[in-house]
């Protein structure tokens, strides 16, 4: 059969895939082929391995079934303040880990705000430590996340089919049912996936708030076998099987959500006729922003004080991760659009695969992995800022090809043929029809990728020189010098920064106000 | 990016007009290398005498560190570790990487320090830090028996983790497993490393955290605050001793053993105390620091010697392990 023809080249992205994944198994390769033997799983493995699944799946299910309701919120009701909303309730998922321990322990912790409330009425404080605390952090973590993608689906039905059915006469149910399930249908098993994958790396946050060596996931046990044992083969080994599980929940979630789109519509502003339940909303709307800010808040509180006692040393940090923010935008962006394009075409499944194991891979293994490779052609410490910017990049491509892949492939459907009858040579169609129309989405997802950079640790540890420091490594390194202080102040600049960014290139949500 | 590359150009720039001294390089854990920690001055104090210049790297901690080493190998581009300690000393012997030195000084270690590869630099003794106007449990029984909370760093990931595990072990032996099972319900969380551990230590989430007794040092002398107090253990409290050596492949072998001697001498040593927060190894001529005289003095030290902690630290582990996973 011969080929259908594309408006758009699926090369460069799969070309773009190609790379990302050389990256991720190189790397996992000069970890294996630097071992001394091969590695073994132990017992503690199994018990590690059963776990990690356990928390991942929960984790997983209880953002997605909870961000359903709030983004179908954020869809139906317009209200002053709903674009700073939005935009804050995606702070959580840049925040550091350590800083979002303690800002989520200040809150439900044993010494917490609701444990302090709850003393009032002569009650026990919460006990927050076990595998609920591990979902509960997850799901801080990942809701946002969850929400956005799930109401950007939403954002992109057709304003046609709405007003089709208020003529029709649908109320609320009929609407959910003929219109939104579909959707959710298509939109869910990758956002399972993608929070799944998040959650399978998880190692600080499920051993701090799992409340002991209960709660051992196969990244300690990476870490484990890197420090405690230098066992690089059970490293490598531990790191593949994180892979494999990452590839078989994006297989899954490839396979369930086929379904057709909703087709092409005159790119009319949304309006909704069915205006029911406006207390479930509202309800839904508040719970969703008090779990995501009270601990915001604690962050903010506690870096007050230590706002005004940062050394200079901070603000040197932070422009670096700036600087280093920047790099790993421009790099995302390069990589993650035409890998976009090569899966609109809807040959390249394969190419989405490969994006999303960024986030299964153990940033160490990566990091060590790097550190192999880059030692003999160059000293690695004087790499250090590109290798993290170029590390952060892969690690937020995974995000960018979710918000970006379901807007190219909508482009290509609605205008390719149209673009083809035309003649409309590839590069005109890009700039001319494709870009235009995937802006909010390209803006979206280098908003996320430049906050991830910000905010994450990366492989910076790894390579560092101790004249070079970004905003995250020097917020370590205060809190391991005793001055918890100057830390949580540095926090709250790294939080400022971060949402300043976001906001910058995502202006705000613009992605979801009317057109 | 551009910049990056810029930066990066200027970095190698400046690396290469240094190139006419001779440089030492110190592989450390990232603390010692911070603004606040000792690193800055260190590196200042040295090259004042050494005529050449001094490259620290940091690294992560002290296991990271060893593993690091491991990774580079013979071809390594480090000239002197330091920021190993005991529980470490064997894993590192046995990679055969370092060298004897002739390094010794008039150590004020309440041990005797005899190895012939690793020198001390510091040292310290793990202790519960509490906040002073509360009561604190007087050993691991008393403890176990209450209901006072702790917090503590995990051995797999901790280095005062790990030294928590090897304290159980020198102070009960055989009945170590049975304290551990005790303290089960004492134990609030564990974290992945002493930070996570103490901020949530001062944020109230328990009555008491895995530290040093140097400690409160920190908060009387830096902060001038008098509110935290580190709980005397009449079983004895076990020791950290932080050491350093030469590798064998450096190209500076004798800068390397003029790093060393330099270590053990007064100008790093009065470095120690309010930068990294322990013990020098020797006392400098001045003394210590006032607020150092009003820490807990153990009346008993207990440490394993680097092959006994090598013999019985996995055996601990699988003890700590099992007994907390109930």
């Amino acid at each position: 059969m011969a080929e259908r023809a594309q408006p758009v080249s699926p090369w460069p992205g799969v070309g773009a895939a190609a790379l990302v994944a050389a990256l991720i198994l190189g790397t996992l390769a000069a970890v294996a082929l630097r071992a001394d033997a091969a590695g073994g799983f132990g017992p503690a493995d199994w018990a590690a391995l059963r776990f990690t699944l356990v928390q991942a799946v929960l984790s997983a299910l209880f953002s997605a079934a909870l961000a359903v309701p709030v983004a179908r919120a954020l869809a139906r009701r317009r209200f002053p303040g709903r674009r700073a909303l939005i935009a804050l309730l995606g702070a959580p998922f840049i925040l550091p880990v350590i800083v979002a321990i303690l800002g989520l322990l200040q809150v439900f912790g044993r010494a917490g705000w609701i444990s302090d409330f709850l003393g009032l009425f002569g009650l026990p404080p919460m006990r927050i430590y076990g595998l609920h605390g591990v979902v509960l952090a997850h799901v801080f973590f990942n809701l946002p996340l969850a929400t956005r993608l799930i109401l950007q689906a939403w954002q992109e039905i057709p304003a046609e089919r709405f007003r089709l059915a208020a003529q029709l006469g649908c109320d609320g149910m009929a609407m959910f049912r003929l219109i939104e399930l579909p959707m959710l249908r298509r939109i869910l098993p990758g956002v399972l996936a993608v929070i799944f994958a998040i959650c399978l790396t998880s190692f600080a946050v499920a051993l701090t708030l799992g409340g002991g060596p209960r709660a051992t996931t196969i990244e300690l046990a990476i870490y484990q076998s890197f420090t405690y044992d230098f066992d690089l083969g059970r490293a490598a080994l531990l790191s593949a099987l994180q892979l494999a599980l990452t590839a078989a929940a994006a297989l899954a979630a490839l396979k369930f959500s086929r379904g057709d789109g909703f087709g092409a519509g005159l790119d009319r502003a949304i309006r909704r006729w069915d205006g029911g339940a406006p207390v479930l909303d509202t309800f839904w709307i508040l719970a969703a922003a008090a779990f995501l800010l009270l601990p915001l808040a604690a962050v903010v509180i506690s870096g007050l004080s230590g706002l005004f006692e940062m050394p200079t040393q901070v603000f040197r940090a932070a422009l670096t991760s700036v600087l280093v923010a920047t790099a790993s935008t421009v790099v995302l962006l390069v990589l993650a659009l035409p890998m976009a394009m090569a899966v609109a075409t809807g040959r390249y499944g394969i190419v989405e695969l490969s994006g999303i194991l960024g986030l299964a891979a153990s940033p160490l293994v990566i990091g060590t992995g790097l550190f192999i490779l880059i030692r003999p052609v160059a000293n690695p410490t004087t790499l250090a800022l590109p290798v993290t910017a170029l590390v952060n990049a892969v690690m937020a491509l995974p995000f960018a090809l979710r918000i970006l892949v379901p807007a190219a492939r909508d482009v290509v459907t609605r205008h390719g043929r149209l673009a083809l009858s035309l003649d409309m040579d590839k590069t005109t169609f890009f700039t001319r029809i494709l870009l235009p129309r995937m802006r909010p989405q390209i803006r979206f997802s280098a908003g996320l990728a430049a906050a991830l950079s910000m905010g994450d640790l990366g492989v910076i540890a790894l390579f560092a020189d101790p004249q070079i420091a970004t905003l995250p490594l020097q917020i370590y390194r205060l809190m391991g010098a005793y001055q918890m202080q100057a830390a949580a102040g540095a926090a709250l600049l790294l939080l400022m920064l971060s949402m300043g960014v976001f906001w910058l290139l995502d202006r705000g949500g613009r992605l979801h106000a009317e057109t | 990016m551009k910049h990056l590359m810029i930066a990066a150009g200027l970095l190698s720039a400046t690396t290469a007009m240094a190139a006419d001294k001779p440089q030492l390089t110190v592989y450390t854990y990232d603390s010692f290398v911070s603004d606040w920690g000792p690193g800055p001055q260190v590196k200042e104090a040295f090259e004042a005498v050494c005529d050449c210049e001094l490259n620290l790297v940091g690294v992560e901690d002290g296991a990271a560190l060893l593993s690091r080493i491991r990774l580079e190998g013979e071809n390594s581009d480090a000239d002197v570790v330091l920021g190993l300690d005991t529980n470490l000393i064997n894993a590192a012997k046995e990679t055969g990487l370092f060298a004897t030195s002739s390094v010794s000084a008039e150590y004020t270690l309440p041990i005797e320090w005899t190895d012939e590869v690793f020198a001390p630099y510091d040292w310290g003794y793990f202790a519960f830090v509490h906040n002073a106007d509360a009561a604190a449990p007087a050993n691991f029984r008393e403890l176990a028996e209450g209901d006072t909370k702790i917090i503590i760093q995990d051995p797999r990931s901790s280095t005062p983790g790990l030294g928590l595990l090897l304290w159980v072990q020198a102070a009960y032996g055989d009945e170590a497993a049975d304290i551990w099972a005790g303290l089960a319900d004492n134990i609030v969380t564990v974290t992945k490393g002493w930070s996570e551990a103490y901020g949530l230590f001062l944020e109230g989430e328990a009555d008491m955290v895995l530290s040093y007794t140097t400690s409160p040092a920190y908060h009387l002398i830096a902060e001038e605050d008098a509110s935290k107090a580190a709980a005397a253990f009449d079983e004895g409290h076990y020791m950290q001793v932080e050491v350093a050596a030469k590798l064998a492949g450096t190209d500076q072998p004798e800068l390397a053993d003029q790093f060393l001697e330099f270590m053990v001498s007064d100008a790093f040593q009065q470095i120690i105390p309010t930068t990294n927060w322990m013990y020098p190894a020797v006392t400098p001529a001045a003394g210590l620091p006032e607020g150092f005289d009003t820490l807990i003095q153990p009346e008993k030290s207990l440490l394993f010697s680097p092959d006994e902690a090598a013999k019985v630290r996995d055996q601990a582990l699988a003890e700590w392990l099992s007994a907390l996973s109930q």
